[in-house]
């Protein structure tokens, strides 16, 4: 009998667990808008005529259910954030100039997400020049993709990924002609072009963040929004090729943290996050070198003395 | 050939070929590296070109390398170069008191130097490790530096690039402190002018 109540137990676990995994959208051809928002071609029956039409679906409403299922606002049907409306089609054209919620609108003052920092996320964001720029206009989304966001430098723990997840935020507006357009009302500077100066642009690029150095950082928050303008923007080396580097201050802080908390003192004097030029950035090889340096210098000017006081 | 005061061919025409861009070029490696090491903002020259003339004397220089290392075996210059193990360290301390204080108190040269023998002993065991272990090892590593790709990411915890770049930068300091003491001991002869005259025209005075 207990065996039985045992197996039951564990049965009913077992549907819970499934029916808690379970999105919105795991059957997005079933799925009432996402048989159309998920697939190039949309299907449907024109009523005026009584024939079945196909057309094209606009690139940039399709949806990847992959990464929809993936991301954090899974659980939301899409008429949660979406008027109800949409349920019909042809969709109502002045739908699209209804307001659409905002980040703070669900996750502003809830103590549940205060570990995100929302508050101080929006308020560096309104020093940055991308609100400067366009203001309102300019929401979290243009970056984020509420869709299929997934915080990855939180989640993940591969630096590589971190950084290339993180650039592709920026190069999605600003590797893109029209994206860029729309919001700056200009053409896009060429991003290799306008990096010129920088050595080993390639490795940069695939190495450091965009916001690494475009950037006001700030040690409290994560992630810094503060974008800052072009000649605002960080050109010093130094800043982070330095064994106090800047790069600690926000990226690979917890890594290197737990690195050095690992190590022993030799092996903390080179540390993985100087990404360094050279000895000089070194405090006790800049150190050492001086030393041998003047010694060198010392031991010369001695003898000049003596050879000196021997030919007198 | 080597009685007093006679005058020997010493350095051929390839060798001060050789020499000359050498000198040049390190000098200029030298200049360029102390430069990066301040950045881009603060370097003495602007950074970019200090890259350019950097790496443009790096190459030239592993070129003039390997002619140097191969013009030495053809021309059997090498063998100025090879070391006798036996009594070796009894000969480094001789010449070492000689420059220390023998020189000071009249005492003659224990090695002059003849047809037989370029350099003494303490000369040769500072250009065998300068130019058989530390301008080795700064080409292959400011060649590492050139394709990052080619280094090894990780070792241990420690940044492939990070820890090439050291290397480099310590080998490059190294050499430059090899540069100071040999543009110092090559004043000491009869006259502080007269080695300088001989690596440029190749005949040295045998005094």
């Amino acid at each position: 009998m207990k065996k039985l109540q045992f197996l039951l137990f564990s049965l009913l676990f077992v549907l819970f667990c499934k029916v808690n995994a379970q999105t919105p959208y795991d059957d997005p051809k079933n799925h009432a808008c996402l048989k159309c928002h998920s697939s190039q071609i949309i299907s449907f029956q024109n009523e005026v005529t009584g024939t079945e039409m196909k057309r094209l679906m606009n690139p940039y409403y399709i949806i990847d259910t992959t990464a929809l299922r993936m991301g954090v606002h899974k659980s939301f049907d899409c008429t949660d954030c979406h008027s109800y409306d949409y349920t019909k089609y042809p969709h109502d054209g002045n739908l699209k100039l209804q307001p659409m919620s905002n980040c703070l609108d669900c996750h502003g003052g809830d103590p549940t997400y205060a570990q995100y920092q929302f508050e101080k996320i929006d308020e560096e964001f309104k020093k940055s020049v991308h609100y400067k720029i366009s203001g309102e206009n300019f929401s979290c989304t243009r970056c984020h993709n509420q869709h299929t966001y997934h915080p990855t430098a939180r989640n993940s723990s591969s630096v590589q990924e971190i950084v290339s997840y993180s650039n592709s935020l920026c190069l999605s507006c600003h590797n893109d002609m029209k994206k860029y357009e729309l919001v700056a009302g200009h053409e896009n500077p060429q991003i290799i072009k306008i990096h010129e100066w920088l050595p080993n642009q390639e490795l940069h690029f695939k190495n450091v963040r965009c916001i690494e150095c475009h950037t006001q950082v700030t040690d409290s928050l994560m992630v810094s929004h503060n974008i800052l303008s072009k000649d605002q923007a960080l050109r010093k080396c130094n800043e982070c090729h330095n064994t106090n580097s800047r790069l600690k201050a926000s990226l690979y802080k917890y890594e290197n943290l737990q690195a050095r908390a690992d190590n022993s003192f030799v092996e903390s004097l080179f540390t993985n996050e100087s990404y360094i030029i050279g000895a000089q950035q070194f405090p006790l090889l800049k150190k050492l070198s001086y030393l041998i340096f003047f010694l060198t210098l010392g031991a010369i000017s001695i003898h000049i003395v003596f050879r000196f006081l021997k030919k007198k | 050939m080597s009685s007093a005061n006679s005058k020997l061919y010493f350095y051929p025409l390839w060798l001060r070929i050789w020499h000359a861009i050498n000198a040049i070029g390190i000098i200029l490696l030298i200049i360029t590296g102390i430069s990066m090491q301040w950045g881009v903002e603060d370097s003495f020259i602007e950074f970019k070109t200090a890259i350019n003339i950097h790496n443009t004397s790096g190459i030239v220089l592993t070129v003039n390398y390997l002619f140097f290392f191969i013009g030495n075996i053809i021309t059997r210059n090498i063998r100025f170069y090879l070391i006798k193990p036996k009594g070796f360290f009894k000969r480094l301390f001789k010449q070492a008191q000689y420059y220390a204080y023998g020189m000071f108190q009249g005492m003659q040269s224990p090695f002059p130097l003849s047809e037989k023998r370029k350099f003494n002993p303490l000369q040769k065991l500072a250009y065998v490790i300068v130019m058989y272990v530390f301008v080795p090892f700064v080409i292959i590593s400011g060649f590492a530096l050139l394709f990052p790709e080619m280094i090894i990411e990780q070792v241990y915890n420690l940044s492939g690039v990070l820890l090439t770049a050291v290397a480099h930068s310590i080998a490059g300091f190294f050499i430059s402190i090899f540069l100071v003491i040999h543009l110092y001991v090559a004043s000491v002869g009869k006259s502080p002018a007269e080695n300088f005259k001989s690596i440029i025209t190749g005949w040295h005075n045998v005094h």
